[in-house]
């Protein structure tokens, strides 16, 4: 379930021989091997992390990768975390997949044609493709894992969308769809899994550039470099670890004591502390950080209360006290590294002004303030500290603020599913089609938590959905994150950095817009 | 015989009633095992579906029996929160790593607390007696997470003597797998054998007080005589029952030292197991720990009696 929307693969490998060039000989053969140049919208990631020093690579090696969560599901086709996709993007491929730059590539497709009216997109079947069980992949097989997919996600999911898939001939595919629609490509990123699996989950079976080897409940999974890989060159490393601990503290002993090789999320305290046998690259974590309110809680249905909170929280404040001021503070439900589709002027929509958020509450009838409740998930420490930054802001504004932590658990069923909070303080990933993130502000639409409801929001959304032609789409999107902004159906608050730590034992670490932890690119790197 | 039979049956009833409450728990907290597995994304069929193929969908009472039917046979059913993994294939190998940890620590406090409190009540009042006890009286007052970080910082990033997070699971090298753990042992280790050391001196002193010591003394007895063969028995009985009670806050304590350390026991596995919402995962180490724990009372009242005969005619 990686997505996007450029609809050149071409693009992508042009752009990416491209930034190869400036990164250095690396993978020489790599299509996407653009390494740290991935977050192109954010420059100063872009510059910070092209001054690392990376030697040169050397074939073979195994690296291990921390990080604090299992897996959900080795089966590709059951919805799971981004924690899980940053994992099986190593095992598995589609019919394209994203490249770092957000663009497709063409994976088990070597090639794909899309009809003037959007409604027909053409696969052609890569020569000489296999399975990691060396058996060919067949269109049978292709066919097999997009119909499975669509019946896994049911009739409600976007993936509906697809009215059927038409086998014609043994190299060539026709997915057809109900409507007109452009952001298909990233729903074809549906892994290829061989129709002779019947275990997906416990036998994974994929085309990607590593081969499952072994899962351990709660503590590793390990992969191996898959040698009959379609792409030359790639990966570098023989063997792979994602190895899974149980708190962030105790990662951070295991990367100081060389356990581990690469740990994300690290806070700009731990980047600091950490010694010069790591390298630290900052990238974005591609969420939309921000204090979600339920539009059917009595105060937070007026339009001029919500924006008062959003006058009465300081982003920057959030920014500098838990990221070291290094995210990108947004302005609506977009991350900057969706260019095409991204509105910057939402950013400027708001500003710190506790008086102006005073008289917008005085207006609406709340001069004294109002109570409000936020409930965040306590295992998540970013969130419970922002909760509290807010809380301390708003009470300034009079808003006296009860925040409520509860497990992960009971954050999913009640407020999530239940719809039953106040507000709340999350960051919501997305896929690479503009359409996954915005899709949650629609009136009634089951994943809409926060009872938002706009009359104009809609409209403009549904003819964002419906667009053929690709800059009057991005433009509806745009209208679309404007009249979020300015209705203030959130409080919008950054995309936060990603600051990585990668041993300097190894070089080539690469972020995507998208999860996905791609191991094909990182290489050992000669010791000195 | 007869004893035994009721110890039995004890057993069998507390292991029902704990059972029963931890199953019930569950039904009052909030959070769902299906959408804990399906996370944010899942459809509203898939929800439906999957709470079905669990069984979630039935009253309590009703799940409570099936579960039950399958406990008593052994079968603890499949994981909730890892689709097609039994309960018991999850279990194997943490269970056995739990209780190497938590044997590995029991035979450190034995070793070190049994010389060092008869030593300590020997040289009542002596330097050896006073430092034995200030080091005691700190080392009590530090929680073992705590007492776990500092060994990891100390011994494992300064002094390199084991690599934290580097377990070697027993499977691959038995020897290897007690080397990590002899650290996480320690952790748990070191504020019971404060304890233990506190207790049986105390225990010994009061002992020497009593009117029969003067009597083995009158008889001859040397001063190792006396205290090996007439006190130390006597001042073993409530050390015994407070050795018990410290296997119990072992199992404990290694719920918390495995976090710190990384080790794959089942202690992770109950933490991890309790957010996912994994109930069969759940239900079957809390059966696990209580009969642990109520067994290890049933051995300590038969040492009892070996150790005090006027036990057995009670």
């Amino acid at each position: 379930m990686k997505k996007k929307h450029l609809l050149s693969g071409v693009m992508a490998l042009l752009v990416s021989v491209a930034l190869c060039a400036c990164g250095g000989d690396k993978n020489a053969e790599g299509t996407s091997a653009g390494s740290q140049a991935a977050q192109s919208q954010d420059t100063t990631a872009e510059e910070s992390s092209n001054t690392l020093s990376e030697g040169t690579p050397v074939p073979g090696g195994s690296v291990v990768f921390g990080m604090t969560q299992d897996l959900a599901s080795l089966d590709p086709h059951i919805d799971t975390d981004a924690g899980t996709r940053d994992v099986v993007f190593n095992l598995y491929e589609g019919l394209v997949k994203p490249a770092s730059d957000g663009s497709f590539m063409p994976a088990v497709a070597s090639d794909y044609t899309v009809s003037d009216d959007a409604k027909v997109y053409t696969f052609t079947l890569r020569d000489g493709i296999t399975f990691h069980d060396g058996t060919p992949v067949t269109i049978e097989d292709v066919k097999y894992s997009i119909d499975r997919y669509a019946e896994i996600q049911g009739e409600s999911s976007a993936f509906s969308i697809v009215s059927e898939t038409v086998i014609v001939d043994d190299r060539t595919l026709e997915v057809h769809l109900n409507e007109s629609y452009t952001e298909l490509l990233p729903m074809m990123t549906v892994a290829i899994i061989p129709a002779s699996n019947e275990d997906p989950a416990g036998n994974p079976i994929g085309t990607g550039p590593f081969r499952y080897v072994s899962y351990t409940p709660g503590q590793n999974i390990v992969l191996e470099k898959y040698d009959g890989y379609w792409q030359e060159g790639v990966p570098s490393l023989d063997r792979v670890e994602f190895k899974f601990i149980a708190d962030v503290d105790t990662a951070f002993v295991e990367l100081q004591a060389g356990t581990i090789d690469i740990m994300k999320y690290l806070t700009a305290a731990q980047a600091e502390t950490l010694g010069d046998s790591y390298n630290i690259y900052e990238g974005s974590m591609n969420l939309v950080h921000a204090m979600y309110l339920n539009s059917s809680y009595e105060p937070l249905s007026k339009t001029g209360v919500r924006q008062a909170l959003c006058y009465g929280v300081d982003r920057n404040a959030i920014n500098n006290f838990l990221f070291g001021g290094k995210s990108h503070l947004i302005g609506s439900h977009m991350i900057p590294a969706m260019s095409v589709y991204y509105e910057p002027e939402a950013e400027n929509v708001y500003t710190y002004d506790p008086e102006k958020a005073k008289e917008l509450l005085a207006e609406a009838g709340y001069p004294d303030g109002f109570d409000l409740t936020i409930t965040v998930p306590s295992s998540y420490s970013q969130h419970v500290d922002t909760a509290q930054i807010i809380a301390d802001e708003l009470s300034q504004i009079g808003v006296r603020v009860t925040i409520n932590q509860v497990e992960w658990s009971t954050w999913l069923s009640d407020v999530y599913q239940g719809g039953d909070f106040q507000a709340t303080v999350i960051g919501f990933d997305g896929t690479l089609a503009p359409s996954d993130w915005l899709l949650k502000y629609k009136t009634g639409h089951a994943k809409n938590f926060m009872h938002y409801s706009n009359t104009s929001y809609d409209e403009v959304f549904d003819k964002a959905y419906a667009a053929v032609n690709q800059e009057e789409k991005a433009e509806y999107y745009k209208e679309a994150q404007m009249i979020l902004a300015e209705d203030a159906a959130a409080v919008y608050i950054e995309d936060p950095v990603n600051l990585v730590a990668v041993s300097k034992k190894f070089g080539g670490y690469t972020f995507y817009p998208t999860a996905a932890e791609d191991m094909s690119l990182l290489y050992q790197v000669e010791q000195q | 015989m007869k004893y035994f039979i009721k110890k039995l049956i004890t057993l069998i009833i507390t292991l029902l009633v704990i059972s029963f409450l931890s199953f019930a728990a569950f039904s009052v907290i909030p959070g769902d095992a299906a959408l804990s597995r399906l996370g944010k994304d899942a459809t509203k069929e898939q929800l439906l579906a999957l709470r079905e193929e669990m069984g979630l969908t039935d009253p309590l009472p009703e799940r409570y029996v099936r579960w039950l039917k399958g406990a008593v046979q052994g079968d603890f059913g499949e994981s909730y929160r890892y689709e097609g993994i039994t309960v018991q294939s999850l279990l194997e190998e943490p269970l056995f790593v739990t209780v190497l940890l938590s044997g590995i620590a029991l035979l450190m406090i034995l070793v070190f607390s049994i010389p060092l409190g008869i030593a300590s009540a020997r040289f009542s009042g002596k330097w050896l007696d006073v430092v034995t006890n200030q080091i005691s009286q700190i080392i009590m007052a530090v929680p073992p997470f705590f007492l776990g970080m500092i060994l990891t910082y100390v011994f494992g990033l300064t002094l390199h003597l084991f690599q934290p997070g580097k377990f070697i699971s027993p499977r691959e090298s038995f020897w290897k797998s007690v080397e990590y753990l002899i650290f996480p042992a320690v952790a748990i280790a070191l504020p019971k054998i404060a304890m233990v050391v506190k207790f049986l001196r105390n225990s010994v002193l009061a002992q020497l007080s009593q009117d029969y010591v003067r009597t083995a003394f009158s008889k001859g007895n040397t001063s190792s005589g006396v205290l090996y063969g007439h006190v130390l028995k006597n001042a073993m009985i409530p050390v015994v029952t407070f050795l018990a009670m410290v296997i119990a806050e072992i199992l404990a304590g290694s719920i918390v030292v495995e976090q710190v350390f990384s080790v794959p026991g089942i202690g992770r596995l109950l933490i991890s197991s309790i957010l996912n919402r994994d109930y069969p995962v759940v239900q079957a180490i809390v059966l696990y720990v209580t009969a642990v724990v109520v067994i290890i009372n049933f051995v300590v009242d038969i040492l009892y009696q070996l150790l005090d005969p006027r036990v057995r005619s009670v």
